[in-house]
């Protein structure tokens, strides 16, 4: 079978320097130009380490990319996943021509044009109608092309009434919306998104990613799509490149990628450890184990907490206690168990405590945990591991179900409904 | 793999390295609305919420004018021949106007465009272009001030000859705008790693203001200071503002190796700011 590769990259490497720019740069760059007037390589591209962020390197030099490549096919949404630092924006960059890479190339068949960050170019003294104009030329369009959308764009903004008024004056998810409006509308072979669904209020998000779901599936488009929002990326693509450390390590349809990227070592937000000295009693560890064994959990499936405690010396009352915490940070869920009820810690050592949730019933969505630790003798908590394992509830009925975004944490099951006519 | 029927029919190829002098006109031309908008905006918004508005523009030329009159003319006591020491100074300043706020726009566009310039991609000659287009139509502005002057003082029966060398003035004013924006690539495309250049245009304008013959024919330096005459004799802005005030009001000398010595310097100025200026538009973006 003939593919029909509209996008390629070949060898892409990115270096940057790291810390400040003074005289040391002019030595390097005075070193750098004799090599190529020599005709000899860049002396620079041989050193250089992995770019990770949290061990301290040795060089001044790190590889943000190494060798990246890969192929999209016409039509194709490419989900490009990986942590913070991964490389991701810097691949994007590249692919948006923003910035040029080190080494290798990128051939394409099609405009690029890219959402990276919404709102670019606005200014502020200038009405919401300028401004369309103004951001639509900066993304690639012409004047004809943005005049034919206007309004539709200016519907799909939702911002009819401050049309004629300078943006300044917009409140920022205004401004967010007209920006993503403009964007929308934009008619490239190849668009570049990357995490604009953090924007805007439950109705404009359903919009937008409504609007995204159309771009890559009726038109046919080819998309790259970056985002950490794995329900996201799972609903509007087909294919995933999983990046760590600027390096591509997983490559193939999106649910694999996905579960590669979930269960790399570094990525397991289902478990918390802690590294303290045992001086005081600690919380050692903690584990969410979801009915699917990943960081996704069926709705109305039991969930499991493991909670491992290690005390160095006998606890009198100790007290552990878990609060499951949503995405906004409101604690939807709190379970508590005293020394009294079920006893634990009473000697010195570690122990194990499971909860288990039957069926629990919270609205899609991610949540986190809450855990502490403490003795209500000595009145004194001893340890807490907020925010700490991360997990998120998705919602597979069988009826036409519609919810929104934020609008409950918790879904009641077992209501009855009756419906009288008066 | 078998992947496409051949291998050359790339639309376009992002690369590390990039080709000798890529104007890419083609690209330009795609973006013109681009460039018409940013030239829109930046007319329309630089006296937002103020009171005179574009009087602004007014202002500045004409007391800088006055003030020049005074100290140059009336303490110091320069001769301007039979032209009305204000409206010599005021053709000085107008054209020397054109070229500082192009060379000043134009040398901070990778600085001061950072933001939008690290999410989208456009050409970037875009926005130095548009900086020259907008001074231009300020210019326009100004000039039309002068050629209120200029008829004020010819009702008043000043010895004013127009010559036919005036028809030349737009090319005159075109090449000082392209000297100001091959100077300015130059150096916005150094501010990028290193910020000394924006300091050394701060001043250096200032002082090059000097070398320039804005306030004085250029005879009078070579006959005051023979010693120090050639640095205003090696300034290309010197015989623009020279031959502009010869056009415009009959007064100086116009040297046809001087204009084509500036012409030179002009098209090299250009040429070398357009390949630093390409050069450093690909991966500006890493160390500014």
């Amino acid at each position: 079978m003939k593919k029909d590769i509209i996008l390629k990259a070949e060898n892409i490497s990115k270096q940057y320097r790291l810390g400040q720019v003074g005289t040391g740069t002019l030595s390097h760059d005075l070193n750098r130009w004799w090599h190529e007037i020599r005709g000899k390589e860049n002396p620079y591209l041989k050193i250089g380490d992995t770019n990770d962020r949290s061990t301290k390197g040795t060089s001044d030099y790190v590889w943000a990319l190494q060798d990246i490549n890969f192929e999209v096919e016409r039509g194709e949404v490419l989900g490009i996943i990986g942590k913070n630092g991964a490389g991701k924006s810097t691949l994007l960059k590249i692919l948006s021509k923003v910035t040029a890479p080190t080494t290798g190339s990128i051939k394409s068949r099609g405009r690029i044009a890219s959402l990276l960050e919404v709102g670019t170019g606005f200014h502020g003294e200038m009405t919401g109608r300028e401004n369309i104009f103004l951001n639509g030329a900066i993304l690639g369009m012409t004047k004809k092309e943005i005049a034919s959308k206007l309004d539709e764009i200016i519907e799909f903004s939702g911002c009819e009434r401050y049309i004629d008024t300078p943006v300044k004056r917009y409140s920022s998810g205004m401004t967010v919306r007209l920006a993503f409006a403009v964007a929308a509308f934009l008619e490239p072979e190849i668009l570049i998104i990357d995490e604009v669904l953090a924007v805007g209020d439950a109705e404009f998000q359903k919009k937008a990613i409504g609007k995204m779901q159309d771009i890559s599936r009726g038109d046919g488009r080819t998309v790259l799509f970056v985002s950490h929002n794995m329900a996201a990326v799972k609903s509007l693509c087909t294919r995933g490149v999983v990046l760590e450390h600027g390096k591509v390590v997983f490559e193939g349809d999106i649910d694999s990628s996905i579960e590669h990227y979930l269960n790399t070592e570094f990525n397991k937000t289902n478990i918390y450890e802690s590294y303290l000295e045992p001086k005081q009693p600690y919380i050692q560890r903690v584990e969410v184990i979801t009915n699917s064994g990943s960081f996704f959990h069926d709705f109305n499936k039991d969930l499991k907490i493991k909670i491992k405690l290690f005390t160095p010396f006998n606890l009198v009352d100790p007290a552990v206690s878990y609060q499951i915490v949503s995405s906004e940070g409101i604690p939807v869920v709190h379970e508590l168990n005293l020394f009294k009820e079920i006893p634990f810690c009473n000697e010195i050592g570690s122990y194990e405590l499971t909860s288990q949730i039957k069926k629990l019933s919270l609205y899609p969505g991610v949540y986190k945990l809450n855990i502490f630790f403490a003795d209500n003798f000595l009145k004194k908590r001893f340890d807490n591991a907020l925010e700490a394992c991360s997990f998120e509830v998705l919602l597979s009925e069988k009826r036409e179900y519609y919810y929104q975004k934020n609008s409950a944490v918790y879904k009641e099951k077992e209501t009855a409904w009756t419906v009288k006519k008066i | 793999m078998n992947t496409s029927n051949n291998t050359n029919d790339w639309l376009f190829e992002i690369t590390p390295k990039n080709k000798f002098f890529t104007l890419n006109l083609k690209e330009v031309w795609q973006y013109r609305d681009l460039l018409f908008l940013f030239v829109k905006r930046d007319v329309i918004t630089v006296y937002k919420q103020t009171v005179l508005g574009p009087l602004w523009y007014l202002i500045q030329p004409l007391f800088t004018a006055i003030t020049f009159t005074i100290i140059f003319n009336n303490v110091a006591g320069i001769s301007t021949g039979p032209v009305p020491p204000f409206l010599f100074n005021m053709a000085g300043i107008t054209v020397w106007n054109y070229f500082t706020s192009c060379l000043n726009g134009t040398s901070n566009t990778f600085a001061s465009n950072a933001g939008i310039f690290g999410k989208v991609y456009f050409p970037r000659i875009i926005t130095p272009l548009s900086v020259v287009i907008s001074n231009l139509i300020k210019f326009g502005i100004q000039f039309l001030i002068f050629v209120a002057f200029y008829l004020y003082y010819n009702f008043q029966g000043a010895d004013l000859g127009l010559n036919s060398w005036v028809l030349l003035f737009p090319l005159l004013i075109i090449m000082m705008g392209i000297l100001g924006l091959g100077l300015g690539m130059l150096i916005s495309s150094m501010v990028t790693k290193y910020r000394d250049f924006s300091y050394l245009v701060g001043f250096g304008v200032q002082l090059l203001m000097y070398l320039s013959a804005v306030m004085y024919p250029m005879e009078l330096i070579k006959t005051k200071l023979p010693g120090y005459g050639w640095l205003v004799e090696y300034n290309p802005l010197a015989y623009i503002i020279e031959s502009a005030r010869y056009m415009l009001l009959n007064v100086g000398q116009i040297s046809l190796l001087g204009l084509t010595y500036t012409l030179a310097v002009t098209i090299t100025v250009f040429f070398v700011g357009l390949l630093v200026f390409n050069k450093t538009e690909k991966s500006f973006i890493d160390t500014v």
